[in-house]
């Protein structure tokens, strides 16, 4: 019944493990073989991350089937990175049977309860007649409105009932009705705005990925000349005008990206969440303009920063009636400024002679991969240098866990975008904290032979945490120096994935070349410069207009990481 | 919209009726940190809902960030806010009272209840238990008057229910 409802919800591909509680279900797995492929993974939390990272590169919902208990709780981190980051997930967990429940029986675990604030819906199944019309629900509920992970919990006695199967065709649920057109006189009264502003600023965020809607926000741009910035989540522009392109914002965002925020008349913002991590101290987050906030969960509107045009709607129907006005703009004096402070303080970093910089590689990386490339970041400094220094050009092309921060998320989140993507590159870029904490799934790239390419950048360090004792906590670096790392190249190597290991900065250019040009799987393992830090950087909780623009190097974190003497 | 100012809010929840939707609902407010100061749950009119009545503090904008995170749950069909005017809204609630008596303090309580238009609905030599039914200050005043001249051992309320005016819903409607 179950695979008969993925069948007509058009599911290619499922990510799990078995397990005792699920055990009917895999058994029918193998008769829908030719229907569905299903891909085995080392950890429940891999398989998850998986299925969020062909869910965002492909836009389609991510299928999650795990087994009760240990299988289901092992699925949370996944389902909150999902959560956070509004990504369409439908997670099967296995139960103990509909008598055993609640009598603390052998892998029986609360998971609606556990998952209940980390999902957009989840449901306990408890007759095989609710089936279909649970299921239907799932997947529309995953994926419409503000899309989310759906949790559907499966007690193994339902699992083997007989029932009849009636796919329902239309859903009516009176409690769930996402409203898409936004509301015509906001619409014009965002546009009067935009005719009186002098220093507009789209803010672009993660809305414009999850709603496919890029190409019509690029138009948008173009057609009335407006500068963009984006947040981390909202990567992936490209206005035919590169001008009006300045890059990220926030805590480690462009400090021209954040100049524009902070100097524009008017923000029009696109699907974003005004988080922490992109307003910094929200009173003096653009103090000198008026604010246009678009988004489809009306939740998010006036829940961080005050508002004066709302418009709850979807972002293509909005941005479709944005387009069609028609009025002469000039901004041409705003786009000037913009230009001189992009020219005074690029983002850039400097080389060294003995030791590879982060920011190289990545920025190496952008060069030779293609331009539609899938590129899976982890989280800290990596994921940073990542969106700092990888020029995104098309949508859905840059994965990485903003709201929740899941360390760990890039190689399994990586695994399913190729999954998702055969014909695409998919390039996983990770720190060795993070690496470490999903290696296992390393294995699984060989055991479906899946050409994912991976860059370990290996500081020796917890990175990000390392870079904030050094700068407020007065070079204390409580348990953040990883020197016994292992050789990730042998790792990988032992699994059976080419792998080469390079520390010379002589070396970035010729072993990205490889890895680009490789048919096979493979991985680099870059001895990155341990001392290097992400900047500009805005402390928490700061007025992003003032961000740090240097740190320099702790000369003692050499010795501590390396064992090596500072010069 | 004030940002300082706390008052006390009454939402009427249209809900669903399946298994853990006052679960999700108790969950939203305590992941939010919203207060709620009290919570009642019966059926409505129609079979298959149920209406809570949610009493919560808190300033303008928690309030409405309320409102719409209740939208966000599946179950919750339509939250409608409870005019803050006593004019404007009928609000009641039922407390039941066991207090001890004695010959002296018998015709005191008696006495009070009646002017409160409680009532007696249990009686025993050293005690008895009042049932109290009106606005929550009514429900307040009455039981701070009882304590003032019995001891009570155990109270018992039911929570706020609440409705607009007729005049007022119809315009909303």
């Amino acid at each position: 019944m179950l695979f008969e409802a993925f069948k007509r919800e058009r599911v290619e591909k499922i990510f799990g493990i078995p397990g005792g509680a699920i055990i009917h279900v895999y058994d029918e797995l193998c008769s829908y073989e030719n229907e569905m492929d299903f891909f085995l993974f080392r950890h429940e939390q891999g398989a998850t991350h998986a299925a969020d990272g062909y869910a965002r590169s492909t836009g389609k919902p991510g299928v999650v089937l795990v087994t009760s208990g240990p299988g289901a709780t092992n699925t949370v981190t996944g389902i909150a990175t999902a959560y956070m980051d509004s990504v369409p997930l439908v997670v099967i967990t296995g139960q103990v049977s509909t008598s055993a429940i609640g009598t603390d029986a052998f892998q029986e675990v609360d998971i609606t309860g556990v998952s209940m604030p980390i999902t957009k819906h989840n449901h306990l199944v408890t007759s095989v007649e609710e089936l279909p019309q649970v299921l239907k629900e799932a997947f529309h509920i995953a994926t419409t409105g503000r899309p989310g992970p759906v949790l559907i919990d499966l007690p193994k006695s339902l699992q083997t009932a007989e029932g009849e199967f009636r796919y329902p065709r239309k859903l009516e649920i009176p409690g769930y009705k996402p409203t898409l057109v936004g509301h015509p006189r906001q619409i014009k009264r965002a546009v009067e705005l935009l005719k009186n502003s002098k220093k507009p600023l789209v803010i672009a965020g993660g809305g414009v990925n999850l709603s496919g809607t890029a190409h019509l926000l690029n138009q948008f741009l173009d057609k009335f000349g407006i500068p963009v910035v984006n947040t981390l989540m909202g990567h992936g522009l490209n206005p035919q005008d590169e001008r009006l392109y300045l890059g990220g914002i926030g805590m480690h965002g462009s400090y021209y990206g954040n100049y524009a925020v902070v100097n524009a008349d008017l923000i029009v913002a696109l699907g974003v969440r005004f988080s922490d991590r992109i307003t910094g101290d929200p009173k003096r987050f653009a103090p000198n303009a008026k604010i246009v906030h678009v988004d489809v969960d009306p939740a998010e509107i006036g829940k961080n920063v005050q508002v004066d045009v709302p418009v709850v709607g979807d972002l293509k129907n909005v941005l479709e009636e944005f387009l069609k006005f028609d009025f002469e703009a000039d901004y041409s004096e705003w786009i000037e400024e913009l230009q001189k402070v992009k020219e005074s303080h690029p983002l850039t970093y400097e080389k060294h002679e003995k030791f590879i910089k982060p920011q190289h590689v990545v920025e190496a990386a952008s060069r030779y991969f293609p331009p539609d490339t899938v590129v899976a970041a982890d989280v800290g400094q990596n994921q940073m240098w990542v969106a700092q220094f990888y020029r995104f050009r098309n949508p859905r092309s840059f994965l990485c866990s903003g709201g929740l921060g899941t360390m760990g998320y890039a190689l399994p989140a990586g695994i399913g975008a190729k999954i998702g993507n055969p014909h695409k590159e998919v390039l996983v870029i990770a720190g060795d904290g993070g690496f470490q904490m999903n290696i296992q799934e390393l294995m699984t790239i060989n055991r479906y032979k899946l050409p994912v390419k991976v860059i370990v950048l290996d500081n020796s360090a917890l990175g990000m945490v390392r870079q904030w004792q050094q700068l407020f906590f007065g070079c204390r670096y409580s348990a953040t120096v990883l020197n016994d790392n292992p050789d990730f190249a042998k790792i990988a190597e032992d699994v059976g994935i080419k792998a080469l290991r390079i520390r010379r900065p002589d070396d970035v250019e010729g072993a990205i070349d490889v890895l680009v040009h490789s048919k096979e799987p493979m991985l680099i393992h870059a001895l990155v410069d341990p001392r290097e830090n992400v900047i500009p950087m805005v402390p928490p909780g700061g007025d992003i207009g003032q961000p740090l623009l240097s740190a320099p190097y702790d000369k003692e974190i050499l010795q501590k990481t390396r064992g090596e003497q500072d010069e | 919209m004030s940002e300082t100012v706390e008052h006390e809010h009454i939402v009427s929840v249209l809900v669903c009726n399946k298994p853990g939707v006052l679960r999700r609902v108790a969950n939203l407010f305590a992941r939010r940190g919203f207060n709620i100061s009290s919570i009642s749950v019966g059926e409505a009119k129609d079979p298959g809902l149920s209406r809570l009545t949610i009493v919560v503090r808190g300033n303008d904008r928690i309030i409405e960030q309320i409102e719409k995170q209740l939208y966000k749950v599946i179950e919750v069909v339509k939250v409608s806010p409870i005019a803050p005017s006593p004019e404007k809204r009928v609000e009641r609630e039922m407390a039941l009272i066991k207090v001890q008596i004695d010959e002296k303090t018998k015709l005191e309580i008696l006495q009070l209840v009646e002017i409160f238009r409680g009532k007696i609905i249990d009686v025993a030599k050293d005690g008895m238990i009042v049932e109290i039914t009106g606005a929550r200050s009514k429900v307040e005043a009455f039981i701070k008057l009882v304590e003032s001249s019995g001891k009570i051992v155990e109270i018992a309320r039911t929570g706020i229910v609440a409705m607009n005016r007729w005049n007022l819903s119809k315009k909303e409607a």
